[in-house]
Formats: structure tokens, C-alpha cells, sequence
């Protein structure tokens, strides 16, 4: 009986799972069925697949076609599998050698015309054949990103009639190269020294970030210059980034050439746009964020459902989504950076305009937020209109390359000492800290005075954490406790 | 001239074209409770099983297009109650569909689709 193995991949999550493409053809009444659980892509797969084959001249078996997806339990998505459904027709017929296809993993969509497409999450299939021990076989346009995974041989095939002449392999180039890029720099920005502090210390570490302040006030502009102040991402975030990226269908090139992500979704943007959903399941802004920023603009106008889902990746840096499919898994470590008016109007506070909000309007402006997220708010930041002299003055700012050289020391430092505070907890970040006996009780009793709780404990303790790094001290003092608290936005509204 | 009158001379059509092409005649109207298969033949060693679809005019569509995918499953059905009754050995199958548009009492235009459909799923 003629019949041929070919292997694929199905993603779940940012992961892409073997899966083993199997055909038989056998005499009997002609007809082309695939079983082994199937979405509708793949089963359309039948209809491109028979065309595709015909137009690069080769012959769609006048017989009874099965092929089987193992193993049978895991759902299979999406138009990938055109590719490996078509080389194990042609294998199981005879129209190419079985040598053609062994040890190897295979992805592509297929059109009409025979051309081979290439579909999302390569670097996810790349990443699935490197751990299987498989080559990888796919078109052209997607196997630039498959070139990051190490160890990888790809096999380009941009067309099936090329099945032929046999494949090309290309070179395998290990490591992308980093660069080519430019962030929004600093300079751009004057005045806001108070602001620009608050940004340094998120950046060196990686603390979350609200900034309170009238429309027009430079909030975007602060925001968007924080992933120019930050170290470019390493190999391992590149790939986890990257991943992501791929998975979601989006460009993940400028990610594995270091860039950090930074994502800034509409305040309509809805739960499943910001925490993933969908189905099959998609990752959301949150896990596209993962080691870069998330940035929230107009936090209040954000609906409430959609805000809380950030808590808990805010602490655990994944979130997980459970579907009746079954449980998907994404990365999500993100700085969050936020922006909101103080009030409706926007002008609460200001000391040149009068506010006109209602007392119970501006009530419910900030319970729109509510006490579980601002509580995981490190640093709120007033930033406030600045005087046009100073706007439309000659003076500059510092420039984002001198802000970034101390944020790598100050991570540099972090790192000989244990490792970013963002990371720290419990009895760990105690012994980070190394508080004296008298800071300890200035602290604790602070801390009661402010109704601190348990996670405001911690998260003051980070900030201080990373303001004694900046300066390079062993010992967290009381002034950088007494900075860190002041930072804290919730207890002190 | 009455529709099974078309019918049955659209047959007897089909059945001299495909004896002039060189294919073997096994069955004619082949009938079993699910129904009947207008025309069985063996081309080379496949064995066709053929429909047959003749009309007169084009108000309704052309005649191939009558063949629609419930029409389709049905003549799978047959198919394999053909096979089970025929005792036959595993063997290459093929469906063809065969159309005829009558044009005028001596005249029609004749189509033979070869392997129109497959039994998908």
C-alpha cells in the first residue's frame, strides 16, 4: 500500500507542537479526506492542495486519498499544513523520492498556481523542527526569520515545481545582527526634569510607570522615548520576543535585531485585544509587549474588564487562557508605562486653569482605575504643562544615548549584586537591600502610616532597590526609601 | 418528446460515443434501491461509473451543472452498492459525468467530463 510520512507542526500558544502528516492512497472510490482533527483552513487544504498539484504538473491521485494529522487528540490550525499534505501525496505516488522529505519538518500554504506561501509563526515551526532534530522545508520569505533558530538547515522551496531540481539550502546564519534602528530620542524633550528621573528609574528597573497631567503636557512624548533609554534586548529575549511576534502574524525582524517592543494599544482596545483570544487563540498586546513596553494611554477611558486583566500578568510576566479547546500559555513581561488626566477636563490641579469636573465626576474618573492596579503603580509622576520660555528655548535635554549609558551601569551594577529588583521578593529583596536597623524601623513605621500593604511593602522596596543601583550603593538608605514612597501614587492621593 | 424519451436517447448517445472511444460497456442503467447508474465502463483497467445528464434547453442551466454535490453523494452511495453487488476486486474507480445539450432533432452537442467529481470528507 503507497503510503508516505511527512512532518509538520500545529501552534499552540507561542509553541509549535510535531505533528505527523500521513497519506494513503489506496484504490477505491476516488476522494480526498483529511481526519485528525482539522479547523476549516486545513480541511480547505483538499481543494488548494489538488489544484496546486495539477498546475506544478504533477498528478493528483485518482484514488482514495486519506490523510491522517497524529496525533489525533491535538487540534490542528491553520493553512501550514497545505505544504506537508502536499510532499506526502507526492511521496506515498511515487512523484518525488521518499529521500526528498526525510528528517525533515515542512510549513507553507499553497496556491493555485503551485507557489508555496509562507503562513504565521515560522520562527515558532523553526524553533519545533530544531528540537525534533528535522530540517526545515518552507518558502523563501518565511525561513529569514527560521535563519535565527542555531543549529537550523533550511531548505527553500518557493515553488513545488522546484521539487524537481531538488532544493537549495541556505546558509545558516546564527545570529541576526543587531541595530539599524532609531528610537524617539530624548533631546526632543525639554524641561520635565522630575518626569525624566521617573523615566530613568523605570528603564534601569523596569518598573511600572503612571504619569498624571493635563492634555498636551508631553505624556506620549516621555512614554515613547522610554525603550530608546532601555538596553537592546539579548538572544534569549529576542526569541522569546520575537516568537511572539511571529505567532501573532506581525514582523518580527526588527525584534531580533534587538529592538524592544513597545506597544500601545487604543483605549477601545478590547479584553481579548489586550490579555489574547480568539480562535484559534492569538496572543494579545500584552504578551506582544513581553521584554519591551506596554504603553496605555488615556488609562481611564480603558474599560474596566480590560484593565484588570493586566494584574495578574503584571505579577506573574505570563498569563494563561483557558478555552474549551484546551489551555494556551503566553509570555507576558512587559514595562507597563500609563497615561491619564488627572479629571475629565483634565485640568484638576493645575495652577494656571480651573478645573470644571463635578467632585463626584472626578470620584468616578479614578475608580475607574481602581485600588488593585494603581496599588501596582511604582512610580506615579505629576507632569504638568511646561512654560512655552522653556519650550521654545535653545536649551536642550539630555540626549537618550547619555540616559541609556547610566541605565546600563546601573543594571550592570544590578546584575554583580543579584539581579533587576523587578525580580526580587520576599526574603531575597530584603537581603538586597541591606537596611539598617534604624532604616528598617523608619520604613516599617512609615509603612503603617500609610496603610501600606504587603505588595506596596515589596514594591516600594524594588524602587528603592533599583534608586540605590543608580547609585551604585550596596545599601538601600533612607533617602532612597523616602524618594521611593514619594513615588508611590496610591497611598498618597 | 417526452423527458424520459430525451433521457433514454441521451443514454444510447453517451453509449455510442463511448464505444467509439474505445471503452468496454459493463452496465446500463444499473438499478438498486438507492437508485440507478446510467452507464458502467471500464477504461483500461478504472472502472467509470457515468452519469448521463441530457437536456433540451439551457432555462434551467447546463446539463453538468444538474450534477450537484448532493447528486454527487448519492451516485457515491450507488457506487458502493454497486461494488459490494458486483463482487469486484479492489480496483482504480473514477466518476465521469457525461452532458448532452439536444440542439435540434438530429443534432447535440455531447461532453464528457472525466473524473468530475471525488467523494471528499
Amino acid at each position: 500500500m503507497p503510503q508516505a510520512t511527512v512532518f509538520a507542526a500545529t501552534i499552540a500558544g507561542v509553541e509549535a507542537l510535531p505533528v505527523e502528516v500521513q497519506a494513503d492512497v489506496t484504490s477505491g472510490l476516488p476522494g480526498f479526506g483529511i481526519v485528525g482533527l482539522a479547523d476549516t483552513a486545513v480541511l480547505e487544504a483538499r481543494d488548494r492542495v489538488r489544484s496546486a498539484l495539477r498546475a506544478a504538473g504533477f498528478e493528483f491521485p485518482n484514488a482514495r486519498v486519506l490523510v491522517n494529522l497524529a496525533p489525533a487528540p491535538l487540534r490542528k490550525h491553520g493553512t501550514g499544513f497545505d505544504l506537508p499534505i502536499a510532499l506526502a501525496i507526492l511521496t506515498a505516488t511515487r512523484q518525488i523520492p521518499a529521500g526528498l522529505t526525510a528528517g525533515s519538518s515542512a510549513v507553507g500554504e499553497l496556491a493555485l498556481d503551485g507557489s508555496v506561501r509562507s503562513v504565521a509563526g515560522t520562527l515558532a515551526y523553526a524553533l519545533a523542527a530544531a528540537r525534533c532534530g528535522h530540517d526545515l522545508i518552507g518558502p523563501g520569505g518565511a525561513l529569514a526569520a527560521a535563519r535565527a533558530v542555531e543549529g537550523l538547515t533550511c531548505h527553500r522551496l518557493d515553488v513545488l515545481q522546484e521539487l524537481r531540481t531538488g532544493f537549495s539550502a541556505l546558509p545558516v546564519v546564527a545570529h541576526y545582527c543587531s541595530g539599524g534602528f532609531t528610537e524617539p530620542d530624548l533631546l526632543d524633550v525639554a524641561g520635565h526634569a522630575g518626569a525624566r528621573r521617573v523615566l530613568e528609574v523605570a528603564a534601569a528597573g523596569g518598573h511600572n510607570l503612571l504619569m498624571v497631567g493635563p492634555p498636551g503636557s508631553g505624556k506620549t512624548l516621555l512614554a515613547r522615548r522610554l525603550p530608546g533609554i532601555l538596553p537592546q534586548l539579548d538572544d534569549a529575549e529576542r526569541l522569546a520576543s520575537a516568537l511572539v511576534h511571529s505567532v501573532a502574524g506581525l514582523d518580527e525582524a526588527p525584534l531580533l535585531a534587538g529592538r524592544r517592543p513597545f506597544r500601545a494599544p487604543h483605549h477601545t482596545c478590547s479584553v481579548a485585544g489586550l490579555a489574547g483570544g480568539g480562535s484559534p487563540p492569538r496572543p494579545g498586546e500584552m504578551s506582544l509587549a513581553h521584554n519591551g513596553v506596554l504603553f496605555l494611554d488615556e488609562l481611564a477611558e480603558f474599560s474596566p474588564s480590560a484593565l484588570q486583566t493586566l494584574r495578574q500578568p503584571m505579577e506573574d510576566g505570563s498569563l494563561t487562557l483557558v478555552r474549551a479547546e484546551g489551555r494556551v500559555r503566553y509570555p507576558a513581561r512587559f514595562t507597563l508605562v500609563a497615561a491619564m488626566n488627572p479629571c475629565p477636563c483634565g485640568f484638576l490641579g493645575d495652577p494656571d486653569r480651573t478645573c470644571d469636573c463635578a467632585d463626584g465626576i472626578i470620584r468616578r474618573y479614578n475608580t475607574r482605575v481602581g485600588g488593585p492596579l494603581m496599588d501596582r503603580m511604582d512610580l506615579v509622576v505629576r507632569v504638568d504643562r511646561i512654560d512655552p520660555d522653556l519650550l521654545l528655548g535653545a536649551e536642550q535635554g539630555e540626549s537618550s544615548s547619555v540616559v541609556r549609558e547610566r541605565v546600563l551601569a546601573t543594571r550592570e551594577f544590578a546584575c554583580r549584586r543579584g539581579g533587576l529588583s523587578s525580580g526580587l521578593s520576599g526574603a531575597a529583596l530584603l537581603d538586597a537591600c541591606r537596611l539598617t536597623g534604624a532604616t528598617s524601623r523608619l520604613f516599617t513605621e512609615t509603612a503603617r502610616r500609610h496603610h501600606f500593604s504587603g505588595r506596596a511593602v515589596t514594591r516600594v522596596l524594588r524602587v528603592a532597590r533599583t534608586l540605590a543601583d543608580m547609585d551604585a550603593e550596596k545599601r538601600v538608605s533612607a533617602a532612597h526609601l523616602a524618594e521611593a514612597v514619594g513615588y508611590r501614587g496610591w497611598e498618597n492621593r | 418528446m417526452d423527458r424520459v424519451e430525451t433521457g433514454r436517447r441521451g443514454e444510447d448517445a453517451a453509449a455510442a460515443y463511448l464505444d467509439r472511444i474505445g471503452m468496454t460497456i459493463i452496465d446500463r442503467n444499473w438499478r438498486c434501491p438507492a437508485g440507478e447508474i446510467d452507464v458502467v465502463f471500464l477504461d483500461g483497467t478504472t472502472l467509470v461509473l457515468c452519469e448521463v445528464k441530457t437536456r433540451t434547453t439551457d432555462a434551467k442551466g447546463s446539463p453538468e451543472a444538474a450534477v450537484t454535490p448532493q447528486k454527487q453523494r448519492r451516485i457515491a452511495r450507488l457506487a458502493k452498492a454497486y461494488l459490494a453487488d458486483a463482487g469486484a476486486e479492489p480496483c482504480a474507480v473514477r466518476f465521469d459525468v457525461i452532458s448532452i445539450r439536444v440542439l435540434a432533432e438530429d443534432r447535440a452537442l455531447l461532453r464528457h467530463h472525466r473524473a468530475a467529481f471525488t467523494v471528499d470528507g
